[in-house]
């Protein structure tokens, strides 16, 4: 019964979407008040219609009801009670679900909080989301429904893919999602503002907030699913270059090109139809992902179970929400009209810079995903793209971007002095260059590409810092004078601060990963020690025992350096009887500066455990990076302008020296 | 003329859309289609030093698939977790059911591949070591561990991607190997 009201809600937010869709546009076009308004309404009505069905199918798999065909496919009664509900979206319909839920949420949220947006700008943006929620439902309904019965149910559902078994992924859908999904308001504003023909600073004011938003769920998405690939897969990696991963990544890359090149729009009135693309192009990339994950052309190890029609079908969608959008842009964007013009040398140059690097690299990283489908499809043979192609080109297009993310901040707009900025900075650089000296002299790695990486994880800390003294003038006027400043500094300022603190952690993060780290595999008895990287390892005990729905074989390690023990890791290697499935779970212990990791494989007592243990240096950092920069996010997204929203009518501040204004 | 431009984007979206339709129908897991039933690629690779077998090595070349006699050929490395795990079955293979197998030892430290075989056993005939790797982009292979069946002419019969289980070998490895020739 439950579950027939959850069906019953899908198709009633499907009819709610249409009308959202069709009549706020046509009451935009004729200046109708009253039929703008019902933009709100229904986005809203759509938001607690799908709430109420992904309740009801949360409730279907917490009450293990397998008359429900997806729960019997994709639960069991033994599951702990989290892996349950977390199951609910472990799929391919009850993702959907997730999916609509969010994206119903971003449209409800613009209703609810989107008051200070001039009434047709509102109704369009909700109509567009309101199409985009149409083609969404319909696929579910038609090809997708999460609530189909089963005439016979089985006594015991099929259970959850092991992989998906663990905190970490049980967390990662949601937030990735938030992310994905919530690009489509940015989506939809330009699509908007297209429609209208109209781009200004108060629209990239409004748009800022969503996308921030969006951005820091992707981002805590991306940096939860590659903790997960890093402890459960068991290969101390902790970046694939999986084509499912890319998907993910790839919108997150065009999602920061466009926060940042919002800031010109609003501040110089530049770059428009630049960051109207962005915008599409952005969500066209979550599109794009769910379209890999789901058809069947790349294979994965995270795909869904596929099927052609629905591929069918969600290509059609993506057919018709980009080529619609990117044909109205190509008609409209040649009209929008700009004032702002600058010097290469400029902050807008800087953000300019950092915009055609970042799409570069999404475009690398699009072109080898897709690569070997463009082979199969020129039937020119089957290839892999594996990680050496995209090591070898998203470093050297990352490098610029790490280099200006730096001295950007430091360049007034319009035109500025890259001498003075480079003079403010020398702090900067000298600590950069002690650091790429003395990683050359004293660490053993071979080639300067390590030590040149060092050195940009140094320069982006310190000329970040150097950057917010520079702003509070510290050391150069009273330090009561530099709290005063400090306060006053907009919450925005800080934000970027943050966030870019945060990139600095995650190269240093990955080039611990790639370059430092340490790797042993061997066979071990207990009893066994081996030693890696100053720390020796000792196998304790292997022993069997039962969780709530696996059985593992868990060896126990003891670290010691200089002879004395300070901890123990537990590495386990699961049985699921159910799925007849096995996963490995790592045993990490962080110092916060190193991971201390173990993994144990397959074997027996008197074979001995094949084991590999790593000694993986600044790799915690990876995640850390991920969570300071999305917290930089969330602080941007507290500043007051934002709250307000209300435009600025103070013209841009003009060359000379530093704005104090806010600098993201 | 500048106003084209903006269709570039357009143009981009709808030719990529062009390929994944053509693409829903191509299965990305169906790798060996282009192989099976196709002679082997034309290759020569080294010896692996450090053996321990009676039989001279000299490296494992094509013409080692073409003499009259089925043979296996099974790609490993020494830090491949389920080549361990199938090694077992390869070991039946060779000793128990009297097949010709041999080994392309892809993307490994010879030191380290001889100290793998000396411990878990040597079943190979011949093993040929591809340190680049580019022997095996030449057979397709896309992951280790990987296993072939070649008749007597080279042509190659059957790929399994992954580590062997019994099953594999009993009903679709054997059969090759002993009932064709």
């Amino acid at each position: 019964m439950i579950a027939e009201i959850g069906h019953f809600a899908l198709i009633a937010a499907f009819l709610l979407a249409g009308l959202q869709a069709t009549v706020p546009l046509y009451g935009a076009h004729k200046g109708d008040r009253g039929m703008m308004e019902l933009a709100r309404s229904t986005a809203v009505g759509q938001f607690a219609l799908v709430l109420l069905s992904f309740a009801a199918l949360v409730n279907a798999f917490v009450t293990s009801d397998f008359s429900v065909l997806n729960v019997a496919q994709n639960s069991h009664s033994t599951k702990p009670m989290l892996y349950k509900i977390s199951g609910a979206w472990g799929n391919h319909e009850g993702s959907l679900l997730l999916w609509a839920l969010i994206l119903s949420l971003f449209g409800a949220m613009v209703a609810c909080f989107g008051r200070n947006l001039p009434p047709s700008l509102r109704a369009r943006t909700l109509a567009i989301q309101g199409m985009i929620a149409l083609g969404f439902l319909a696929f579910m309904l038609f090809t997708s429904n999460p609530f189909d019965r089963i005439l016979a149910p089985p006594s015991d559902g099929a259970g959850l893919n092991p992989l998906l078994q663990d905190p970490g992924l049980a967390f990662h859908p949601p937030f990735l999602y938030f992310g994905y999904v919530g690009l489509s308001i940015s989506f939809s504003f330009a699509v908007a503002a297209l429609i209208e023909g109209k781009v200004d600073a108060a629209w990239a004011r409004w748009v800022r907030p969503w996308t921030l938003a969006a951005w820091c769920g992707l981002t805590v998405g991306i940096g939860l699913g590659s903790w997960w690939a890093y402890y459960e897969l068991g290969w101390g990696g902790f970046w694939f270059w999986d084509p499912v991963e890319n998907a993910s990544f790839m919108p997150w890359l065009a999602a920061t090109a466009l926060l940042h090149s919002a800031i010109v729009v609003e501040k110089r009135d530049a770059l428009k139809s630049w960051t109207i693309l962005l915008a599409i192009v952005a969500f066209s990339m979550s599109l794009l992902g769910t379209f890999l994950v789901r058809s069947g052309v790349l294979t994965s190890v995270h795909a869904f179970a596929t099927d052609p029609e629905r591929g069918v079908f969600i290509l059609a969608l993506l057919a018709v929400t980009v080529g619609g959008s990117l044909t109205l842009f190509a008609i409209r964007a040649p009209k929008l009209q700009t004032t702002g013009v600058f010097q290469p040398i400029s902050r807008e140059g800087a953000l300019l810079l950092n915009n055609l690097f970042l799409s570069a690299a999404a475009a690398t990283v699009l072109l080898g995903t897709l690569y070997p489908l463009f082979l199969d499809v020129l039937d020119a043979g089957k290839v892999s793209v594996g990680p050496p192609f995209f090591n070898a080109t998203f470093g050297p297009l990352m490098a610029p971007v790490l280099g200006a993310m730096v001295i950007g901040p430091f360049l007034s707009w319009k035109r500025a002095d890259f001498h003075q900025a480079m003079h403010k900075l020398w702090l900067g650089v000298a600590a950069a260059v002690t650091a790429i000296v003395l990683v050359l002299i004293l660490s053993g790695v071979e080639g300067i590409l390590p030590a040149v990486g060092v050195g940009a994880a140094v320069w982006i800390i310190c000329g970040t810092l150097l950057e917010l003294a520079d702003r509070v003038k510290l050391a150069r006027v009273p330090l009561s004078e530099s709290w005063r400043r400090a306060c006053r500094t907009p919450r925005a300022a800080y934000g970027m601060t943050v966030a870019h603190l945060g990139v600095g952690l995650v190269v240093a993060g990955v080039l611990g990963a790639t370059v430092f780290k340490t790797e042993s595999i061997q066979n071990m008895k207990p009893g066994d020690a081996i030693d890696v990287a100053g720390y020796t390892f000792t196998l304790d005990r292997v022993e069997r025992l039962n969780g709530p729905n696996y059985q593992a074989e868990r060896g126990v390690f003891r670290i010691s350096t200089d002879g004395e023990q300070f901890a123990t890791v537990n590495a386990e290697r699961r049985a699921y009887p159910v799925e007849g499935d096995t996963t490995t779970e790592a045993g990490i212990h962080t110092t916060w500066v190193a991971d201390l990791y173990a993994v144990i494989g397959e074997g027996s007592p008197t074979a001995g455990w094949t084991t590999r243990i790593y000694h993986n240096p600044l790799v915690p950092w990876i995640w850390l990076g991920t969570i300071v920069m999305s917290l930089g996010g969330v602080i941007s997204l507290t500043d007051r302008r934002l709250r307000i929203g209300a435009p600025s009518r103070r013209r841009a501040p003009t060359g000379g020296s530093l704005s104090p204004g806010p600098a993201e | 003329m500048r106003s084209l431009l903006y269709f570039l984007p357009l143009v981009i979206c709808l030719s990529i859309a062009l390929f994944f339709y053509r693409g829903l129908d191509l299965n990305p897991r169906d790798l060996p289609s282009a192989l099976i039933n196709k002679p082997a690629p034309e290759f020569t690779l080294p010896s692996l030093a450090g053996r321990t077998v009676e039989q001279v090595d000299d490296g494992l070349a094509r013409t080692d698939l073409t003499t009259g006699k089925p043979v296996v050929v099974n790609v490993w490395a020494s830090w491949c977790i389920p080549c361990v795990a199938e090694h077992p079955l390869v070991d039946r293979l060779a000793t128990r059911e009297g097949v010709t197998v041999h080994g392309i030892n892809y993307r490994d430290r010879p030191a380290a591949a001889a100290a793998w075989l000396k411990r878990l056993g040597d079943p190979y005939a011949k093993v040929g070591k591809d340190e680049s790797g580019r022997v095996s982009i030449d057979w397709g292979v896309y992951g280790v561990p990987e296993t072939y069946v070649v008749d007597g002419n080279g042509v190659i019969l059957y790929r399994h991607a992954g580590a062997l289980s019994p099953e594999i070998l009993e009903r679709k490895i054997l059969p090759l190997v002993k009932g064709g020739g």
